[in-house]
């Protein structure tokens, strides 16, 4: 094996971790917004779990970029790590990846300087990194040739579908909620019901 | 300097001598325009930011919205701010058992317009607003006033009208500034306050129109004038909305320290408890009422305090329970739903008075309701929660023995009827916030 | 300089991290809302607090200087 086929099975290797990661943050990152539990583990453990794993994911994206670039084979630019369309090999679909860079870049910077900014910025581009997810599956499909078949294929599409179940949750959270003003009515009639029980959330 | 501002600036006033009424027009009718000129003048600019300030301290103005705050300091603490300032008058009282906001933009808007230009010229602000309720007749008679001023060419600053939808938190501040800004009108939270930052980003001035009102006439009056009615410590006149056992009031001009025996007719009027302040406010048991004046030195030390100026005897027939009942519902729907303690508390605080006043079995419901009160106590943005509890504790003691008789499935009362004016709540009203 | 918490009450969704992260300082309320000690963050929780600030979800969390 040459050091170019190194660096490219590395970066094969590692993207396939990062779709995998990204996977989990963004089931994760719905948890949280719903205010699940994972068994045994307190709340402050799922919002970490999100966090650290999105961490753990910037650290094998960064691997996949670079050993794309340093295998010689493809002469990616290293513009194109965060300018989409610039690279001449497969320019759409190398594309799409320096897209999700991008986004995922926007979401962790923000997040990090998060108690510097108002909360509704956080927020705008936090609903960004759903754009993210998309993007990063069709670049992953359509860059990684190996995806296109065999188990991969099966895990890219076990990934797909239980995040687009997840968000789908979170999607119809919130197409349901009531302006506030609106739930009081609601509280007041479920009070009358039964007054003494638990949280009315 | 004119002998007319000499003679104010002394104290004396001679067009208008230091008696009742001093708002309400002594004509009784609506004052348009020319009757206003004529009988106060014109708009008393003093020429620069400040100026006024002193004044205003001397005579000892404290706002007539409800927290009697002293005019001169938050005049003082928007013009010390940097930038230009906003004033907004408000004029959207909310509560339902008060009208004297409506009756004074009606009768005189042009003393509450003089004291927006005053208050304008006072902080040094650009942008003047007047906030008020969606009443078409009213709006149409501000319109024209407004209009006519400009004709006169009275006003150096341009006001423009905002509407608040008829809500409970409609007059709440961060809800006014949130609706002058555009937004709905739901209460903000803030650690920074209003004089700081407030109608987008600026200092702001937020003024209920009475204490506008009041501001346009000491500015021309003198200290002196104002001071000639009132008490030393509260001077002034006030407007107040009453409602005597039988039904009968209105909107009155009285001096601060007026009986409550007298304003209530309370001889004449058999009644079984006094509720002061509004719904925010307190019930006192009848024998406490008649002993007192009222002004905030006898009210405070009660737990209760004039507020916006709202009194009601309650007849003797009545249940206070049921009455109390009917108003916690109206204020549990009237929460904006922002806050989770208000949102689950204040519901729940009404079903369980309900069940009590309905005599049907609350076992534990006094301990519920302690528990609750204390639960969302300062737990909002905004101060609906604090007041609900104020008049829900004060309803649970002028009216124990009531509790005691509900409890074994007795009421007092001899009729069920509701006495105290509580808006019904329309299906559309969960969006009707903006 | 005091520090002191506060919550946004319109923000604050009763997620309940603040809690668990502090709760010498922070307890929950039998609807899920945080209750916040009226005094100032001793020197020892000052990191969970400033912790329990970040990863608040609804970011309700506030340290204010004590005035």
């Amino acid at each position: 094996m040459t050091a170019g086929s190194a660096f490219w099975y590395g970066s094969r290797a590692t993207g396939v971790i990062c779709l995998v990661l990204l996977s989990l943050v963004a089931i994760l990152g719905v948890l949280v917004n719903r205010q699940g539990r994972l068994p045994g583990l307190p709340r402050f453990a799922v919002t970490g779990l999100h966090r650290n794993l999105s961490i753990l994911m910037v650290a094998f994206l960064g691997v996949h970029v670079v050993t794309a670039i340093l295998d010689g084979y493809a002469h990616i630019p290293w513009l194109s790590t965060i300018v989409p369309f610039t690279s001449g090999y497969e320019r759409f679909w190398l594309g799409l990846g320096t897209v999700a860079v991008d986004l995922v870049a926007a979401v962790i910077v923000t997040s990090l300087l998060r108690d510097r900014l108002t909360p509704s910025l956080w927020r705008a581009v936090h609903w960004l990194a759903y754009a993210a997810y998309p993007v990063t599956v069709v670049h992953s499909i359509g860059a990684g040739k190996d995806l296109q078949s065999g188990w991969l294929l099966a895990l890219t599409v076990a990934t797909l579908l239980t995040v687009v179940a997840a968000i789908g949750c979170r999607v119809a959270s919130t197409l349901g909620a009531v302006s506030r003003p609106g739930r009081v009515p609601e509280q007041l009639a479920r009070a009358a019901s039964t007054p003494r029980t638990g949280s009315l959330r | 300097m004119t002998a007319a501002t000499k003679d104010a600036m002394t104290g004396v006033g001679n067009a208008v001598e230091a008696r009742l009424p001093r708002l309400l027009p002594a004509t009784g009718q609506p004052a348009e325009l020319a009757e206003h000129l004529r009988v106060h003048g014109p708009t008393p600019y003093r020429g620069g930011p400040r100026l006024l300030i002193n004044t205003i301290q001397a005579a000892g103005l404290t706002g007539r919205g409800g927290a009697a705050f002293p005019a001169h300091r938050k005049l003082t603490a928007v013009a010390s701010q940097r930038g230009e300032s906003v004033v907004v008058g408000n004029g959207a009282e909310g509560e339902p058992a008060s009208d004297k906001d409506k009756a004074l933009l009606w009768s005189c808007p042009h003393l509450v317009f003089d004291g927006l230009q005053l208050a304008a010229e006072t902080v040094g602000a650009r942008q003047v607003h007047l906030y008020v309720h969606r009443h078409p007749a009213l709006l149409q008679r501000l319109q024209v006033a407004l209009a006519q001023r400009a004709a006169a060419g009275l006003d150096r600053t341009a006001v423009s009208l905002v509407t608040a939808p008829p809500r409970f938190l409609a007059g709440e501040e961060t809800a006014v500034i949130s609706r002058v800004e555009g937004g709905p009108t739901l209460p903000r939270f803030t650690t920074r306050r209003i004089f700081e930052r407030g109608v987008n980003g600026a200092p702001t001035l937020v003024s209920n129109v009475e204490t506008l009102a009041h501001l346009a006439l000491v500015a021309r009056y003198g200290p002196g004038w104002f001071r000639a009615v009132g008490t030393k410590q509260e001077p002034g006149s006030m407007l107040t909305t009453v409602r005597r056992a039988d039904g009968g009031g209105g909107v009155q001009e009285i001096a601060i320290g007026a009986p409550i025996a007298d304003l209530l007719g309370l001889d004449e009027h058999p009644a079984q408890a006094v509720l002061v302040g509004g719904y925010h406010g307190a019930w006192l048991p009848l024998e406490q009422a008649r002993r007192l004046t009222l002004s905030n030195a006898d009210l405070r030390p009660l737990g209760a305090a004039i507020g916006a100026g709202v009194l009601a005897a309650l007849p003797a027939d009545r249940c206070g329970l049921l009455e109390s009942a009917h108003v916690v519902q109206y204020l549990a729907l009237e929460s904006a739903g922002q806050c989770g303690p208000c949102l689950n508390g204040l519901p729940r605080i009404a079903a369980t008075l309900t069940q009590l006043a309905e005599r049907r079995s609350a076992p534990a419901a006094l301990d519920d309701l302690q528990r609750w009160a204390q639960l969302v106590e300062r737990r909002g943005a905004c101060h609906h929660p604090d007041g609900t509890v104020r008049f829900l504790r004060s309803a649970l003691t002028v009216f124990a023995d009531e509790v005691t008789l509900h409890e074994s499935g007795r009421c007092s009362a001899g009729t069920t009827e509701v006495f105290l004016p509580i808006p019904a709540s329309s299906p559309g009203h969960a969006d009707d916030w903006s | 300089m005091n520090e002191r918490l506060r919550v946004n009450p319109i923000l604050c969704s009763g997620h309940g991290l603040c809690a668990e992260l502090l709760p010498e300082q922070i307890d929950l309320d039998e609807w899920g809302y945080p209750i916040l000690a009226d005094q100032p963050i001793p020197h020892s929780l000052r990191k969970l607090a400033r912790r329990a600030v970040t990863d608040c979800p609804a970011l309700a969390l506030l340290l204010v200087r004590d005035r």
